[in-house]
């Protein structure tokens, strides 16, 4: 799924991230290998990546914005436009399919108001399918930003969706250091 | 005899308590491999990991020892090592466990294997989704480094080896060695054609460059701990080592199962370890090792002539888990990620899921995988809406044909091969589900698509 860039201005890269560049690139032995990491960077900043840069990594890496938009639409991960405050990712692959995901996908559209590859109106919430995520013996399992819940039951989606929620009043959400077998360890 | 588990890859993450840290690690025997493997030569712990008859763990079942032994040493140009952990293949969440559980043990294979090959630099291409497990293994990097194992002069031998975390971007095809390298040089994951470029010998930056799976490496620590003699007494001959059995779907306990190669089967696998189907349920169908492989159905017979003249007349149930025995059974052992498919599923829904799956990953290079993929997503997915015609099954087969041996890497087969395996065997099944949706009936509630 490929948006097209918001028209809304985007805010500037944190100091801090423009200033990590340098030693990611110097890790390779070829510029051009750090286009994805650099992509990555940006968008663990922002959310989302924009067409300056896009120049931005190329200047660093040696090549032509061309050529690191071409990364860009290549791979799912990437993002040219802003998404809801919580990106949900369902497992649709079969493994998961065979435990309930569609089930669970069509109960989460109803408790978090948001049909599947939009984002919810309130601007919470962006619920996807996504292809196989490597957790097939929990299945269904849902990514939400950097954390990983497994055998979430379609029955469970009320209870889940609510937990989900209850994120968006956490100021501490995404802060604490992951603990092993919690959600945020298995992201 | 019930089947019983040999934790080798497993051993240590399973016990009570075991974290991540190198302190850890180090308390439970880490990286002895490491010394015993840079006291012998290079040249020594390549014929090491011969000798243990060590197959890849990725999917392809190559010997490791012989895939090193093509690397090209002549050339002038410094060798990569690169660890395949983009693990994407659906049904594969082995290795999952290693990065998240148990880093160093991974750590401690590369460098060994760094030290066979004499690679100064290696990367470990992980999946993009691992976020967290990059940053583990980040932590695990410099954790060694620290302590000499990893970075500049290992162990006191001179020689010297980094390693970078490169997080993946989500895509399947990366997980293709030579797509994989292209998306570690930072462009498109497009598959390279072999031949000219094997990346043993035009790799990684064109040069000589040894692409290993995550779990391989894992292996290899084994491989130096037992020596290779040693290693090749576990498991069977021509394939050694424990298989890694990652069983999800419709079991009453999915889970890993860590099996010495050729010592179990698949009905123990299945009944004993994973408790059987769901109650009142009945197994129809396993996919074996990964979603590529070729589907077996329950009921089926099983026969021929293994390599070493061994007659053999199986069911399902029988046939052992070692590479060679399955693979006499028209599939492969692939990455041991075991699909189980019950009565309670629509065979044509399952199908066009992974159609499904094999459309949305195909990087569009080749024609008949780019197209054909679609044509199958497409076709199999109107069965299951009700707008399927009695001549879409022969149809999906027809396409399947034009896909596979016609593309640059093996995408194509892995769209192909879940189609022309199963067709033949669920043809009914599909021209009954035609049938019903055309009579207006009612279809299984489990949706898959």
């Amino acid at each position: 799924m490929h948006e097209s860039p918001s028209s809304a201005p985007a805010r500037a890269l944190k100091p801090e991230t423009l200033a990590q560049a340098p030693a990611i690139v110097a890790q390779y032995p070829q510029k051009r290998s750090a286009t994805m990491p650099l992509l990555h960077l940006v968008q663990e900043d922002r959310g989302y990546i924009t067409q300056e840069d896009m120049h931005w990594v190329a200047e660093q890496v040696g090549v032509t914005p061309m050529q690191v938009l071409e990364v860009v639409t290549f791979y799912p991960m990437y993002r040219q436009a802003p998404i809801g405050r919580r990106h949900v990712r369902v497992c649709r692959t079969l493994s998961c399919a065979l435990r309930g995901s569609y089930a669970l996908m069509e109960n989460l559209e109803k408790s978090l108001n948001c049909k599947r590859g939009e984002t919810s109106p309130d601007g919470d919430f962006t619920l996807e399918f996504v292809e196989c995520i490597a957790d097939c013996g929990c299945g269904p399992v849902v990514h939400v930003d950097a954390a990983m819940h497994e055998n979430v039951q379609p029955a469970d989606a009320e209870k889940f969706a609510a937990q989900l929620k209850a994120t968006l009043k956490d100021p501490a959400y995404g802060q604490n250091p992951p603990v092993p077998g919690t959600p945020e360890w298995n992201g | 005899m019930p089947a019983v588990e040999r934790p080798l890859i497993y051993a240590n993450l399973r016990k009570p308590g075991y974290t991540v840290d190198i302190d850890c690690y180090l308390r439970n025997g880490g990286y002895e491999a490491l010394k015993k493997a840079v006291a012998l030569k290079p040249e020594e712990v390549c014929k090491e990991v011969e000798v243990s008859g060590l197959r890849g763990r990725g999917g392809a079942g190559f010997p490791t020892g012989m895939k090193w032994k093509f690397l090209d040493r002549k050339s002038g140009k410094p060798a990569y090592l690169v660890v395949n952990a983009d693990e994407s293949e659906p049904g594969t969440y082995k290795d999952r466990q290693i990065i998240y559980k148990d880093p160093h043990q991974m750590l401690e294979g590369i460098a060994i294997t760094a030290w066979a090959i004499q690679a100064k630099q290696a990367f470990i291409y992980i999946r993009g989704e691992f976020i967290h497990g990059a940053k583990i293994l980040e932590r695990a990097i410099a954790e060694a480094k620290a302590k000499g194992f990893l970075g500049q002069n290992i162990l006191g031998s001179g020689y010297s080896c980094e390693v970078v975390v490169h997080r993946g971007g989500g895509c399947y095809v990366c997980g293709e060695e030579t797509g994989l390298i292209e998306s570690l040089e930072g462009k498109r994951g497009y598959p390279r054609i072999k031949p000219p470029y094997f990346p043993a010998v035009l790799g990684l930056y064109n040069c000589p460059t040894i692409v290993n799976n995550a779990e391989t490496m894992a292996q290899v620590k084994h491989v130096l701990a037992f020596g290779g003699a040693e290693f090749a007494k576990i498991g069977i001959p021509g394939d050694s080592g424990t298989h890694i059995w990652g069983v999800s779907g419709l079991v009453k306990r999915p889970g890993l199962y860590e099996i010495e190669a050729g010592k179990a089967t698949f009905g123990e696998l299945l009944y004993d370890l994973c408790g059987g189907p769901l109650d009142g349920r009945k197994i129809k169908a396993i996919i074996p090792g990964g979603s590529s492989t070729k589907i077996l159905k329950v009921g089926e017979r099983f026969k021929g002539k293994l390599a070493n003249g061994t007659e053999f007349d199986w069911a399902l149930e029988d046939i052992p888990l070692d590479a060679n025995s399955i693979a006499a059974c028209g599939t492969g052992l692939g990455t041991g990620g075991t699909i189980v498919i019950d009565d309670s599923v629509e065979m044509i829904q399952a199908l066009s899921n992974l159609n499904a799956f094999y459309a949305h990953e195909t990087c569009g290079q080749c024609t008949p995988c780019r197209e054909g993929s679609l044509w199958l997503s497409r076709v199999s997915k109107r069965i299951t809406t009700g707008g399927g015609l009695e001549t879409d099954v022969p149809l999906l087969l027809d396409i399947a044909n034009q896909v596979a041996g016609r593309t640059i890497c093996a995408h194509g087969e892995a769209v192909a091969w879940p189609v022309q395996s199963a067709v033949p065997k669920f043809k009914d099944e599909y021209l009954e589900s035609i049938r019903k949706r055309q009579a207006g009936e009612a279809v299984p509630k489990l949706k898959l698509i």
